[in-house]
C-alpha cells in the first residue's frame, strides 16, 4: 500500500463529474438501448445505426490525451465501470458492442507504446464511430485466458498469426482488432490488426443471446502483421489486461441484474394471482429482496476491485473475486427474474427472457475466474 | 471518492482487536465453551483494553471543524471493524465481556443526561423476549403500572443476553396491551430490585460463554424516572409509528455490528480451515487456472468471495452511518447476507477439514455452532428478508405479512 492511500478514508461519494456523467450514460440507455434491443435480438434492426449513435457519449475521446486529440480526462477505471453498468441497464449485448472500442483504446493506453498510441489513438478523437475491439476467446471448453493457442511467430520483418478467436465484439466491422496469442518463445502477446489482411476471416455467430454485440470468430490462417503490430512493442501484461477487463463485465452484470429488479418489482407489485398481487407473499417478495442483497454486494465487490485498479494498488485477488461473485448471482438473478415472471417471463413479450440469455454470458466472458 | 478500502485508523483498529483477541480471548475459548455459565473473569483485562482504546479508534465522528459534506469514517465503522476483530477471536467470549449489551446501546441512545450518567456505564442488559413473543416484539405482554411515584413491572423476559452478570436491565413493557405498540415503553431496572429474580439460565448449542437468562417480574416497583423516553402513549397513527420507532431504534443500529460479528467468525473458520488444508498441500492462489484448481480450491475461493461480500455490505452500512445517511435497509441487507454466509462458512469449513473440523481439539466446529446465532438474533434471516423486501416492493406491514 502507498503512503497516499494510507489517508484514504472509505468512501462510496461519486464525484460530481462521475453523476453527470451517469446521468447521460442512463439517459442513453434508456432511449437508445432498451426499446431497440428485442428487434436487434431477432435480427430485425440495423444495429449499424446504434453504433454511430452511441459515438455522441464521447466513450473514448475521454481517456484520450489532449495532445492526441482527446479530452484528456485521467483513465478510471471506476468511472469505466459506472460506464458499463450504466449501459448495461440498457441492454447488455448493445452495452457490450458499445464498450468495445472504449476497451481497445484503454488497452492501448495502459500498454501501448508511445508511437502506437500516437498513431492510433487520434482516429478515435473525431466524433464517428470507430469499430475497434479484442479478440481474447477461443472456441474450445477448456478455453484458458492466459494460454491462447493463436500462435504469433516472429517472421521476416514482423509475424504471422494462426488461429482461431471467437466471440469477438464487433468482430465482423472492427477496423482495429487487438489479437490476443502466444508469441513463439516468448509468451502471450497482442497484436494489433488493422482491416482484413490475407488470410483473415471473419464469420458471424449466433449465440444464446449478445445479438446486440454482433459477436463474431476470427480465422488466421497465416496472417503476415508487421513489427510494429505488436502491443508495447514486446511484453504484454496479460493478467492486468483480463483484471481490467474483467472489471468491465462485472460491471455489464451489475447493470443488466439492476435492469431485472427494476423491472420485476412493478410486476410483482401489479401481478395479481389469489385476490392479491404476488408480492404480497413472502415466496416472491423474499426472491426480490436477495436480488437487491446479491447485487448490492456485486456492485461493491466490483467498485472496489476498480478502486484499487484506480490507484494503483494490486488488484488482482479482488478482481477475481469480483468475477467469481458477479458470474454466480449475474446468472442466479437472470434465472430468478424469469421465475418471477412465470410463464410470461418465457416469452418475448417481456425482456427478461432476453436478460437471463445475456446474463449467461457473464461467467464465460474474459474467461472464468474459478469452476 | 469512491474507495473501499479501510482507512488507516481503522486497518489499525482491526490489527490491534485481533491481537487482543488471539492473545486474550483464543486461549480461553474452549474453557468457556465447556465451563458454560462461567463468568469470564479474564475478559474484565480486555475490556479495560478496549476501553481505553475505543475513544481514538471507535469514537471520533464528525470533526467540528469539517465543512458540511466532508466524508466521515467513524465511530460505527470503527465499531463494525473492531468486532471483525474480536469476534475473529470468539463470538461468545465478546457476548460475555462487560458493557457489550444492548441495554448500553439503548441507555445511551434515548437516555435522559441523568440516566446516561447513573446507568450509561453499569452493565445493561436488554429484555425484550418473552415466552409467546420473539420477532413480533409489538406483541409483547410484561406490563408497567403508574402507582405513585413508581412503575410496578409484572411478566417473564427470556433470552436475556448477559441477564445473570448484568447490574442493570432495560425491560420492554407495555402500559396498556390494548393500545399496540404506541403503549411499549422500555424501563431501567437495577437488579437486587425485590421482584426482578434470575429463574433459568438457558443451555446453548453456542456462545455459551455469554450466559442468557430468564427473568421474571412479580410487582417489581421501580422509581417512575427510570422510564427510557416519554410516558405519553400517542393517540394518532403517525404519533403511535414514531413513538414504536423511538423504542426500535435500538435495533437498527445493532444491526451492522452483528452481522459485523458474523464476519469475523467466519473468518476465524475460514483461516483456520486454510491453515489446516494448507497442511496437506491445499491452497488457494488466485492463481491457478480453473481446469488445475481442486473442488476443495474452488470452494474456498468462493466462500472468499462471499466473505468479501458480505464484509463490504458491512462496511457501507457503517458509512452511511457514520455520514447521517439513513441506513435500515442497508442494516437489514448486511445483516441477512452475512448472517446466512457466516453459517454457511462455518459449517463447510468443518466439513472440509473432516475429522479435524469435527473434533474440540481445534475451533472449527465451535466457530459453526457459535455462528448460528448470529442468523437469529436481532432480527432472524427471515425477518431481514421481510424488512429488504418490504422497502424494496414500497410494502406496508399490512400488506406484506
Amino acid at each position: 500500500m502507498t503512503e497516499a492511500a494510507q489517508d484514504l478514508l472509505f468512501d462510496l461519494t461519486l464525484s460530481d463529474e462521475q453523476r453527470m456523467n451517469r446521468d447521460t450514460m442512463q439517459r442513453f440507455a434508456a432511449q437508445e438501448m432498451r426499446d431497440l434491443a428485442p428487434a436487434v435480438d431477432l435480427g430485425g434492426a440495423d444495429v449499424g445505426s446504434f453504433l454511430p449513435r452511441s459515438a455522441e457519449l464521447g466513450l473514448t475521446l475521454l481517456p484520450i490525451p489532449e495532445a492526441l486529440g482527446g479530452a484528456g480526462m485521467q483513465r478510471s477505471p471506476v468511472s469505466n465501470a459506472l460506464i458499463h453498468e450504466d449501459l448495461a441497464h440498457g441492454d447488455l449485448g448493445l452495452a457490450l458492442g458499445a464498450v468495445a472500442p472504449l476497451g481497445f483504446v484503454n488497452t492501448l493506453l495502459d500498454q501501448g507504446t508511445d508511437a502506437q498510441k500516437e498513431a492510433l489513438l487520434p482516429r478515435f478523437c473525431s466524433g464517428e464511430f470507430l469499430a475497434a475491439t479484442t479478440a481474447l476467446q477461443e472456441p474450445r471448453a477448456t478455453f484458458e485466458p492466459t494460454e491462447p493457442r493463436a500462435t504469433a511467430t516472429p517472421s521476416g520483418e514482423g509475424f504471422v498469426l494462426n488461429g482461431s478467436k471467437c466471440m469477438v465484439p464487433l468482430g465482423m466491422e472492427a477496423e482495429l482488432v487487438l489479437v490476443i496469442a502466444q508469441l513463439q518463445d516468448t509468451g502471450p502477446a497482442a497484436f494489433i490488426v488493422q482491416g482484413t489482411p490475407e488470410g483473415m476471416q471473419r464469420s458471424a455467430e449466433e449465440n444464446m443471446g449478445l445479438k446486440g454485440a454482433q459477436l463474431a470468430t476470427l480465422q488466421f490462417d497465416e496472417v503476415q502483421v508487421p513489427a510494429d503490430a505488436l502491443l508495447g512493442g514486446g511484453a504484454f501484461n496479460l493478467q492486468r489486461f483480463l483484471d481490467l477487463s474483467r472489471i468491465g463485465i462485472c460491471a455489464l452484470a451489475v447493470g443488466a441484474c439492476q435492469a431485472v429488479l427494476d423491472y420485476v418489482v412493478p410486476y410483482c407489485n401489479e401481478r395479481e394471482a389469489f385476490g392479491e398481487p404476488i408480492s404480497n407473499r413472502q415466496s416472491v417478495a423474499f426472491m426480490i429482496a436477495d436480488i437487491a442483497i446479491e447485487l448490492e454486494s456485486m456492485r461493491l465487490m466490483t467498485w472496489r476491485a476498480a478502486a484499487l485498479a484506480e490507484r494503483g494498488e494490486d488488484f488482482h485477488e479482488q478482481a477475481y473475486l469480483a468475477k467469481q461473485f458477479c458470474a454466480e448471482y449475474a446468472m442466479k438473478i437472470g434465472t430468478d427474474g424469469v421465475q418471477l415472471l412465470g410463464g410470461h417471463g418465457y416469452t418475448r413479450e417481456h425482456p427478461v427472457e432476453l436478460w437471463y440469455r445475456h446474463l449467461r454470458a457473464i461467467d464465460t466472458l474474459e474467461g472464468v475466474a474459478a469452476a | 471518492m469512491i474507495n473501499l478500502e479501510l482507512a488507516k485508523k481503522h486497518r489499525d483498529t482491526l490489527e490491534q482487536t485481533m491481537m487482543l483477541a488471539e492473545h486474550m480471548m483464543r486461549p480461553y475459548s474452549r474453557k468457556y465453551d465447556k465451563e458454560e455459565h462461567t463468568y469470564p473473569k479474564e475478559m474484565e483485562q480486555a475490556v479495560e483494553l478496549i476501553s481505553a482504546g475505543r475513544s481514538e479508534a471507535m469514537g471520533g465522528g464528525r470533526k467540528k471543524d469539517a465543512p458540511a459534506g466532508t466524508v466521515v469514517n467513524g465511530g460505527n465503522m470503527g465499531a463494525v471493524v473492531g468486532l471483525f476483530g474480536l469476534c475473529w477471536g470468539d463470538v461468545g467470549l465478546f457476548l460475555g465481556m462487560p458493557g457489550s449489551g444492548l441495554g448500553n446501546a439503548a441507555i445511551n441512545a434515548v437516555g435522559t443526561p441523568e440516566q446516561v450518567k447513573k446507568y450509561g456505564g453499569s452493565y445493561a442488559a436488554m429484555c425484550i423476549t418473552e415466552p409467546g413473543t420473539g420477532s413480533d416484539s409489538a406483541n409483547i405482554s410484561t406490563t408497567a403500572v403508574l402507582d405513585g411515584d413508581e412503575w410496578v413491572l409484572n411478566g417473564e423476559k427470556i433470552f436475556v443476553t448477559d441477564g445473570d452478570r448484568a447490574d442493570t436491565l432495560v425491560v420492554w413493557a407495555t402500559l396498556d396491551k390494548s393500545l399496540g405498540k404506541a403503549a411499549i415503553k422500555s424501563f431501567i431496572v437495577e437488579k437486587g430490585t425485590p421482584g426482578c429474580e434470575v429463574t433459568r439460565l438457558e443451555h446453548k448449542m453456542g456462545i455459551r460463554a455469554s450466559d442468557t437468562a430468564a427473568i421474571s417480574f412479580s410487582d417489581c416497583r421501580i422509581p417512575r424516572q427510570n422510564l427510557l423516553g416519554t410516558e405519553e402513549v400517542a393517540t394518532d397513527a403517525e404519533g403511535r409509528k414514531k413513538a414504536f420507532g423511538g423504542v426500535m431504534q435500538t435495533f437498527d443500529n445493532p444491526r451492522p455490528p452483528v452481522a459485523a460479528m458474523a464476519i469475523g467468525v467466519s473468518r476465524a473458520a475460514l483461516d483456520l480451515a486454510r491453515e489446516l488444508l494448507r497442511a496437506e498441500g491445499v491452497e488457494l492462489t488466485f492463481e491457478r487456472k480453473p481446469i488445475n484448481l481442486s473442488a476443495l480450491e474452488a470452494e474456498l475461493a468462493r466462500m472468499e468471495a462471499q466473505w468479501n461480500a458480505a464484509r463490504l455490505l458491512v462496511l457501507k452500512a457503517a458509512w452511511m452511518a457514520d455520514n447521517k445517511q439513513p441506513n435500515s435497509l442497508e442494516a437489514s441487507m448486511c445483516k441477512a447476507k452475512a448472517g446466512r454466509v457466516g453459517n454457511d462458512i462455518t459449517l463447510r469449513c468443518v466439513a472440509l477439514c473432516q475429522s479435524l473440523g469435527y473434533s474440540e481439539q481445534h475451533l472449527l466446529e465451535k466457530f459453526a455452532r457459535d455462528s448460528k446465532i448470529l442468523d437469529i438474533f436481532e432480527g432472524t434471516q427471515q425477518i431481514q428478508q421481510l424488512i429488504v423486501a418490504r422497502r424494496v416492493l414500497g410494502k406496508s406491514s399490512s400488506e406484506l405479512k
